[in-house]
């Protein structure tokens, strides 16, 4: 790999010395849009975690290039039950990606408002700026946490199951818009996925995570994996939500 | 008003009182929103524990109080933050707790006639220490607020999306809880030990009800509790009622207010 953003080299994780995560390795270059899709309890959002320094690996390591920080990744979190009802305006919402990187200072400058009504303007949420974001819809909020998560970067975006609990038709859109940051503005993407389809639409980059074994490779090659198989297989059969969801999204971003 | 004013007493229990409600609706919002609000209210039982020892001690009661009270903040942060041990439990614990002891040490000591002033409150309490003490602390919280506030928002707002960005959550936590203990300390002897944290809890519950955006609820707290605040204390002058309970009542009304105000402008959209 020429430029890498993130590297990591045998990562183990785990809870009180019960690994989660054993002897994983990858690696995320510059423009790759990777998709981590995998079971539920297979450590995928615990590998998220670790990568933001919010939990320390037992084993290995992690090593960022490119000028990459930790503190310079745009992070969009899975919702939490107590935010749905917080009195705070997008605009509110949207400032406080930029933080991380003020120190001590306390206010906001000139060039954090612009940016900020820059990233907004690419979300297409503008209107929305003085709007409370408890009344907005899910996909409405997703958009608003994921310019904020572009106020905190300029190179990397991690996302933590951002179409969960969103319908086909606003599913279809966050994929446009995720892809057209990591298109058209050079972001680098990592996400967590549990729709299938569209990691394989969207992804360049898959890293399949079952309980210890692990498929890290482009997204042509896992297509050609057992595991795939079995995958696809599964997701056709099976009724869940997200699944079905999923299925349905294909159809919706056809008629759209 | 302007009769009130011609007491030394109620002078000071104004401007301590004021600069406490300012305090304490900046905060409330906070520690509404983080689920924080007993916190204050085992803060304000440990800190009648510490006023009775004080008491006994023959020292000021702000000297012991602070510390105490400080100490007692950065602990039950550290159980609230802990997942293994139940917060509102360990709370709980030590409230109780704290409260047999400062009511032993009374009883003993000067007598139970001070227990029911250290309980709801009293306008007579402050002296002049205290009403230095007092000013100083609560210029220091306000400042701190106000410098910190973007970083209040956003701890408040998502914990873990500021720490994975780089702001330090824990510290500014340990902020949050150290200006909230100064503020009870403060706070106690007019408003008492029961009733202390009701000013935390109320402005900023009676601001979310009409009010949608993080800056306006902080504002909103900040107006109506001074409010609140001195239209309890007038009824504590002219009516005689006992101070802590008059202010409470009215931020019960207040709060009442907004909620009508809150569903009438609701359905209107």
């Amino acid at each position: 790999m020429s430029s890498f953003l993130i590297e990591c080299k045998d990562l183990t994780i785990g809870y009180e010395g019960v690994p989660v995560v054993k002897d994983l390795s990858f690696s995320v270059g510059e423009g790759d849009y990777l998709c981590i899709v995998g079971e539920n309890g297979s450590g995928k959002s615990t590998l998220m975690k670790t990568l933001l320094g919010l939990k320390h690996q037992t084993k290995g390591e992690i090593i960022f290039g490119g000028g990459l920080k930790q503190t310079q990744i745009g992070y969009l979190p899975q919702q939490t039950v107590a935010q749905k009802d917080f009195p705070a305006t997008v605009r509110e919402v949207v400032l406080s990606g930029f933080l991380g990187k003020k120190g001590l200072l306390p206010f906001y400058t000139k060039a954090e408002k612009e940016k900020c009504r820059h990233n907004m303007e690419l979300m297409g949420i503008t209107e929305l700026a003085k709007k409370s974001y408890r009344d907005l819809s899910g996909g409405q909020q997703q958009r608003v946490l994921l310019a904020r998560a572009l106020c905190a970067t300029e190179k990397l975006l991690l996302l933590d199951e951002p179409v969960s609990g969103l319908d086909p038709m606003v599913t279809a859109k966050m994929y446009e818009i995720i892809d057209s940051l990591n298109k058209n503005q050079g972001i680098t993407v990592i996400m967590i996925s549990h729709d299938l389809q569209g990691a394989l639409k969207y992804g360049n980059k898959i890293l399949h995570m079952e309980s210890g074994e692990y498929f890290f490779g482009t997204t042509g090659d896992y297509r050609r994996t057992d595991i795939f198989h079995e995958m696809s297989t599964c997701q056709c059969n099976c009724d869940c939500d997200h699944h079905t969801g999923a299925i349905k999204t294909e159809g919706g971003d056809v008629n759209a | 008003m302007l009769e009130m004013l011609q007491y030394d007493f109620m002078v000071k229990a104004l401007i301590v009182g004021l600069l406490v409600a300012l305090c304490s609706a900046l905060l409330g919002v906070s520690l509404v929103l983080k689920r924080f609000s007993m916190i204050g209210d085992g803060l304000s039982h440990v800190g009648f524990g510490a006023l009775a020892l004080g008491a006994a001690l023959g020292l000021a009661p702000l000297s012991v109080a602070v510390p105490v009270i400080v100490i007692a903040a950065l602990i039950l942060l550290k159980i609230s933050s802990n997942a293994k041990i139940k917060g509102d439990a360990a709370i709980a614990l030590v409230s109780s707790s704290a409260l047999a002891i400062g009511t032993i040490i009374l009883s003993k000591t000067t007598g139970t006639t001070d227990v029911n002033s250290y309980m709801f409150g009293s306008i007579m309490a402050i002296n002049d220490e205290d009403l230095i003490l007092s000013v100083i602390y609560s210029v220091i919280v306000i400042a701190l607020f106000i410098f910190f506030y973007n970083k209040i928002f956003a701890v408040t707002f998502d914990e873990g999306f500021s720490k994975a960005t780089g702001v330090k959550v824990g510290a500014y936590n340990t902020i949050i809880a150290t200006l909230t203990a100064l503020t009870v300390a403060v706070g106690m002897r007019i408003m008492g030990a029961l009733l202390i944290s009701s000013l935390i809890i109320f402005p900023a519950l009676t601001s979310m009800r009409v009010f949608k955006s993080f800056r306006a609820v902080t504002i909103c707290s900040a107006v109506v509790s001074c409010i609140s605040y001195i239209t309890g204390i007038t009824l504590t002058f002219y009516l005689d009622f006992p101070a802590g309970p008059s202010v409470v009542i009215v931020n019960l009304g207040v709060f009442i207010i907004f909620t009508l105000v809150g569903i009438i402008t609701g359905k209107r959209k």
